[in-house]
């Protein structure tokens, strides 16, 4: 008795208690994207005014190699490279979660002004307290949380609508970005061209002071997300439908929500706003792996590619002269943009 | 097994659907839920699932509230088949007819022989084993509708709920759902509660009819007792005549006509 799935399937099982499907096809391309992800890295690492081949960035990974090969890889480079790793998987589970709660290509945390929110929260943060990463950071975190708030009462009535979430989103946003405009205006040269940098979204200049907290946070939401298993593929079948399989969905859909509010939040502390990959990576990695609805995984390995990719871009393209990686996601995500309208357009 | 609702008030918002409803649904039986547009046969239908809570009263699931005891639990015991369900992209028939089983798997046990063996068993009784590996969008209405049913069977569960379950299907593949939870209710006994549209339906495939109308119950029992001439009258406001049904013996609704 074998139950045929319409595509390749493996099934795990040991004991009585332990049994799992895998779909061949989502897991292959999964390990290909990190591979890629991975390789791409080990590129990064080698490349700056100090250049190295990936043979000697293996070797200083591994302990080995000259000191200076060490210092300029472990201690100088490795940081950058994990962040854009973990950001950008960070920012695909967002946009996943997102897009999946909604059943809207376009429910992604950049869309619906959690961006935009953080960005006001940072020139805040800039004009009344001071400049410095910290309190770049926290203030990227309490606009970013205190804009998903608004943005869910106002759309709250008797439960949250995926439309009327993305219109509410959309409209704070506009509304936002009209603020943010106001305070660049009005604050001091300095302080403006210090926000307006932090405003591009940039992985230049990080250490490892800022791996640790990203580290820490983003393993208790995957964590968390791996808690609460195959309940968001079933809320994206209708709420009925979920509730009736014994899915509470009221409760378990804010704990989504703040999850994604929460990996939005990290990245854009970690990194400031980086647009495009939460919305661009879950849709890829669907098309790459045909999985039904939205897949998490996927969508975080797809992430993870995409914004190493970009990052390696931004090193890259212009050197000796280093873009901001927000820069690269928005040009490369206008045309992922372009292409999804005209593709709407024709349905 | 028992499903009852006692004294229950139910509603949306500040409207109120249903007031001190009772009602027991008769275990092991077909049971069909018929009354006129907006009357609240679906609001009554979510109530007993656990879908809405009641704003007083109780729904009584096994003798206990069906509020106080944990989602997933209810889902082993009682399914339901709601009215709009939406098919994830790409998704194929036995994937969704799997999920059916989310709640007897736990984190680490997603696809036991157990959950295998009520998916092919699903898949068999409501006659989709064919298109197992198809894609969902694919199907024709009637087929979906099958698969969605198949899904619910799957659950496993000694009582099942369907709401308009024959909505936009033809009148085909309306009699073979029809027949198809009559056969279920037969061969294992499952307690069935369908909300129908179709009184001639109702009354030759239920063998118990619950009439409702503005939010109550105004008759239930054997549908050849039921449903009489002067209740469609009352309830629906349509005069008509009752003939037997040739083919089953059940009653059957001739609407009359108002024209010349």
């Amino acid at each position: 008795m074998k139950v045929d799935f319409g595509r390749r399937v493996l099934t795990v099982r040991a004991g009585r208690h332990v049994s799992g499907r895998v779909s061949v096809k989502p897991a292959l391309v999964c390990v290909v994207l990190a591979a890629a992800a991975l390789a791409l890295g080990v590129l990064a690492l080698g490349t700056g005014e100090f250049t190295l081949s990936p043979g000697q960035v293996l070797e200083a990974l591994a302990g080995e190699g000259t000191r200076a090969a060490r210092l300029v890889v472990v201690e100088w480079r490795l940081p950058r490279v994990l962040l854009a790793l973990m950001v950008g998987a960070a920012l695909g589970l967002a946009g996943a979660i997102f897009q999946a709660l909604t059943r809207n290509p376009l429910g992604s945390p950049d869309v619906i002004g959690f961006n935009t929110g953080a960005y006001t929260g940072v020139l805040v943060v800039t004009v009344f307290v001071g400049n410095g990463y910290y309190l770049t950071a926290a203030g990227a975190l309490i606009g970013g949380l205190a804009t998903a708030a608004v943005v869910y009462l106002l759309a709250f009535r008797q439960g949250v609508q995926g439309f009327r979430l993305i219109i509410v989103g959309i409209a704070i946003s506009a509304m936002l970005g009209s603020a943010n405009q106001w305070f660049i205006i009005k604050v001091d040269l300095q302080a403006a061209f210090a926000a307006a940098l932090w405003g591009q979204g940039s992985l230049n200049g990080l250490g490892w002071a800022q791996v640790t907290p990203v580290a820490v946070t983003l393993g208790v939401l995957v964590l968390a997300l791996i808690g609460y298993g195959p309940r968001l593929a079933l809320l994206e079948m209708g709420e009925d439908a979920a509730a009736a399989l014994g899915v509470r969905v009221e409760p378990v859909r804010l704990a989504y929500l703040v999850i994604g509010v929460a990996l939005t939040a990290v990245a854009t502390a970690a990194a400031g706003p980086i647009s495009f990959v939460a919305l661009a990576a879950p849709q890829l990695a669907q098309r790459l792996t045909r999985t039904p609805g939205i897949a998490l995984l996927p969508a975080a390995a797809m992430g993870a590619f995409l914004l190493m990719l970009s990052d390696w871009l931004a090193q890259r393209a212009f050197a000796p002269t280093q873009l901001p990686v927000g820069v690269v996601t928005v040009s490369v995500g206008g045309l992922y943009f372009v292409w999804l309208l005209v593709r709407q357009a024709r349905r | 097994m028992s499903l009852a609702a006692r004294d229950l008030t139910i509603g949306y918002d500040r409207k109120t659907i249903s007031e001190h409803l009772n009602l027991d649904v008769p275990a092991g039986r077909f049971t069909a839920i018929i009354g006129p547009n907006a009357c609240g046969k679906s609001t009554l239908l979510r109530a007993l699932s656990r879908l809405l809570k009641p704003s007083a009263g109780e729904v009584l699931l096994d003798g206990r509230d069906i509020h106080a005891r944990p989602a997933k639990e209810v889902a082993r015991r009682l399914g339901l088949l709601p009215q709009s369900s939406i098919a994830p992209d790409g998704i194929s028939v036995a994937e969704l007819v799997a999920r059916g089983r989310f709640p007897h798997q736990k984190l680490i046990r997603q696809w036991s022989p157990e959950d295998e063996a009520a998916v092919v068993t699903a898949m068999a009784a409501t006659g989709v084993s064919e298109l197992s590996g198809e894609l969902v969008d694919t199907l024709s209405g009637g087929q979906r509708q099958r698969v969605w049913v198949a899904m619910v069977l799957a659950q496993q569960t000694p009582i099942v709920l369907l709401d308009e379950p024959t909505t936009f299907l033809d009148i085909a593949h309306q009699i073979e759902l029809l027949e198809l939870c009559v056969r279920l209710n037969r061969e294992q006994g499952t307690t069935m509660v369908a909300v129908l549209h179709d009184l001639n339906q109702a009354a030759r495939y239920a063998d118990h009819l619950v009439v409702m109308k503005a939010g109550a119950v105004v008759a239930q029992g054997d549908p050849r007792e039921v449903l009489t001439a002067g209740l469609v009258e009352h309830v629906f406001g349509l005069g008509c005549r009752i003939i037997d049904d040739p083919e089953t013996h059940t009653p059957m609704v001739i609407p009359r006509s108002s024209l010349g």
